[in-house]
């Protein structure tokens, strides 16, 4: 063999030994870093978003003050802060675990049902808030929708236990702030499952077992004369992200202040097997001057979701107005006995 | 030539008879559903059910509606009915009570106060419903009062309790859906006519596509504590055909709240 073909030889067992072969854990592991997972597929073949997922998180909407520009903690840092808030979730709780009536005026004992904040799964996030950029807070409001808050606030004083109109959306199950869209975090059982059909994504959420069912087909939003609680809901693929523009809202659905003006972009992207990304984006040109951003880490939990009946369980709602009646009816009592008294 | 010319009528007047039997043959055959990408028969779509099953499953004629001053609008329109045979199979008891139901309708009929339908009245309520099915999950997801179930099509599993939509098992058998439902609470009824059942209720649904835009929706109804026997329900689901049709809102909660808390309020309507 002449000196030439030897070169050849070594010059192609060099290239062979550096072409990329089978993905090596380092190379997903550096891919996950990136954000270039790539998911599984449908049958469809699109990105598989669905599953049983919790947004459950210790990350608060807004950036503590003092953090100023801070948008990431350290590794440490972080660990630090999901501990202390699963210490104060275990204090509230008046434990790990409580014997029945041993701890006075609990609210919910969550942890006996396991659903202490402690309790739940949360997807990792070094976010210092959930609220994105060097502000990390929500912008202040117009002073039209500063009026329009002030306005509503003021209506109600004084009537707050009048009738069930005078009452929140949640308390009158009609929508729940965990469902927006946007949605938020909230206390406990924050769960959705996420099912995908023919141009269409359907998310669940537990509660209040609303479904938003999102079509990709491109067609247009529907009448602006329609309003509705939740939304219309359209959604588009970009690479691996599920984009949802939601518009058509009602004027009382008045997110964080909002008018119907409200338009909501939702990204969805599962950049781990266990791992939901959720980024969204809020605009209402009548009540902030600049449209605001937060990203939601979701992980994926076990099942299954169960049946939230907010409406037929309602027995919070006739509690309320009855205990405000008797009340009023003890303080009218008094007022005649002492008149009579006089 | 002549025999030739015959023999040539035999067998063109045969192949005609042959061909014109045909149609009959293939008109023997059911129907069969294209497929999901996964291979399953595609139930994907927005149905609704085309009839008066919601107001009285059983036979019935036209009556007058329980609120005189709705007049025309709201009285109950007759219909053959959707039940196998002329009436339920009451138990004595069972009979009593449903009467006692009708009676008092306005009162006690779920629907009124917007609460969630049950199996398998979600299915005929006069809103449309939608099913969004991938390979290991089928959600139906209902107009009304956002009602939903998710049909688990990988696994067997019980209900951790009972729930208003009940809990939902499904499997294919040829192109049809097979859907069980068990751990239904009590607090539903079959329809407006006050038709009723206890926690014992299991319902098994057949859903089998019969063209493109129609399926065969089969419930059938075992209820020991009620009825004497189990018994069927059957009817057509139609697809919305029309451009971009969608679910809307139908968030009633708010409708029912002069009805569950009128009396409650501070200064109580005078109606």
């Amino acid at each position: 063999m002449n000196r030439r073909c030897v070169l050849v030889i070594v010059l192609a067992a060099v290239i062979v030994s550096l072409a990329p072969g089978p993905a090596s854990a380092q190379a997903l592991a550096a891919a996950k870093a990136t954000g270039t997972w790539a998911p599984p597929r449908t049958a469809e073949g699109v990105p598989d978003l669905q599953g049983i997922w919790a947004n459950a998180t210790s990350i608060p909407l807004e950036r503590p003050k003092e953090l100023g520009a801070k948008e990431f903690y350290t590794d440490e840092e972080a660990a630090a802060r999901q501990k202390k808030s699963d210490e104060q979730a275990e204090e509230a709780v008046g434990g790990r675990q409580t014997q029945p009536g041993t701890v006075a005026d609990v609210h919910y004992d969550l942890a006996q049902y396991g659903l202490a904040r402690f309790q739940s799964k949360a997807a990792a996030s070094k976010r210092t808030s959930l609220i994105v950029g060097p502000d990390g807070q929500i912008p202040t409001l117009l002073p039209d929708a500063q009026k329009r808050q002030t306005e509503r606030a003021a209506a109600n004083r004084g009537h707050q236990w009048d009738g069930p109109e005078n009452r929140g959306l949640s308390e009158r199950c009609i929508l729940w702030p965990n469902e927006g869209p946007p949605m938020m975090p909230v206390g406990y059982n924050g769960n959705l499952e996420i099912v995908q059909g023919e141009g269409y994504v359907a998310i669940m959420q537990e509660m209040i077992h609303d479904v938003r069912v999102i079509p990709t087909d491109g067609r247009p939003h529907v009448s602006p004369r329609i309003r509705e609680w939740m939304g219309d809901s359209r959604g588009h693929w970009e690479g691996n992200t599920l984009v949802v523009d939601t518009t058509n809202f009602t004027d009382r659905t008045a997110f964080r202040g909002s008018s119907e003006k409200l338009r909501v972009t939702e990204r969805f992207t599962r950049t781990a097997d266990d791992t939901l990304t959720y980024q969204f984006t809020v605009e209402d040109p009548t009540t902030w001057a600049k449209s605001w951003s937060a990203e939601i880490p979701i992980a994926k939990t076990a099942g299954p979701i169960y049946e939230y009946a907010c409406q037929e369980g309602n027995y919070g709602m006739a509690n309320i107005l009855s205990g405000a009646r008797a009340t009023e009816r003890k303080a009218a009592e008094e007022a005649a006995a002492k008149k009579s008294s006089n | 030539m002549r025999n030739r010319l015959d023999s040539l009528q035999v067998v063109v007047t045969a192949t005609i008879l042959i061909l014109a039997a045909a149609p009959a043959v293939a008109q023997g055959q059911a129907y069969k559903a294209p497929r999901t990408a996964d291979g399953h028969p595609n139930l994907n779509g927005i149905w609704q059910a085309m009839n008066t099953a919601n107001w009285d499953i059983r036979p019935h004629a036209a009556s007058m509606g329980p609120v005189s001053a709705l007049g025309a609008e709201f009285s109950t329109p007759g219909g053959l009915g959707v039940i196998d045979g002329d009436d339920l199979p009451y138990l004595p008891a069972a009979a009593a009570k449903q009467k006692d139901n009708y009676a008092n309708r306005l009162k006690l009929d779920p629907e009124v106060k917007c609460y969630l339908p049950g199996v398998p009245r979600a299915t005929y309520m006069p809103y449309p419903f939608q099913i969004v099915q991938s390979s290991k999950t089928i959600m139906f997801v209902y107009e009304y009062a956002g009602g939903v179930r998710t049909v688990d099509m990988e696994k067997v599993t019980k209900a951790p309790a009972d729930s208003w939509m009940g809990w939902s098992v499904g499997k294919w058998d040829g192109d049809t859906l097979v859907v069980d439902v068990t751990s239904l609470n009590d607090q539903t009824w079959f329809d407006r006519a006050g038709n009723y059942h206890s926690d014992a209720l299991h319902v098994v649904e057949r859903y089998t596509p019969r063209s493109p835009d129609t399926l065969m929706y089969e419930a059938t109804v075992d209820d020991p504590k009620t009825f004497s026997r189990p018994w069927k329900i059957t009817m057509p689901l139609y697809r919305h055909v029309e451009k971009n049709a969608q679910l809307l809102e139908y968030k009633c909660p708010e409708f029912a709240e002069e009805v569950l808390y009128g009396p409650l309020r501070k200064k109580p309507n005078n109606n």
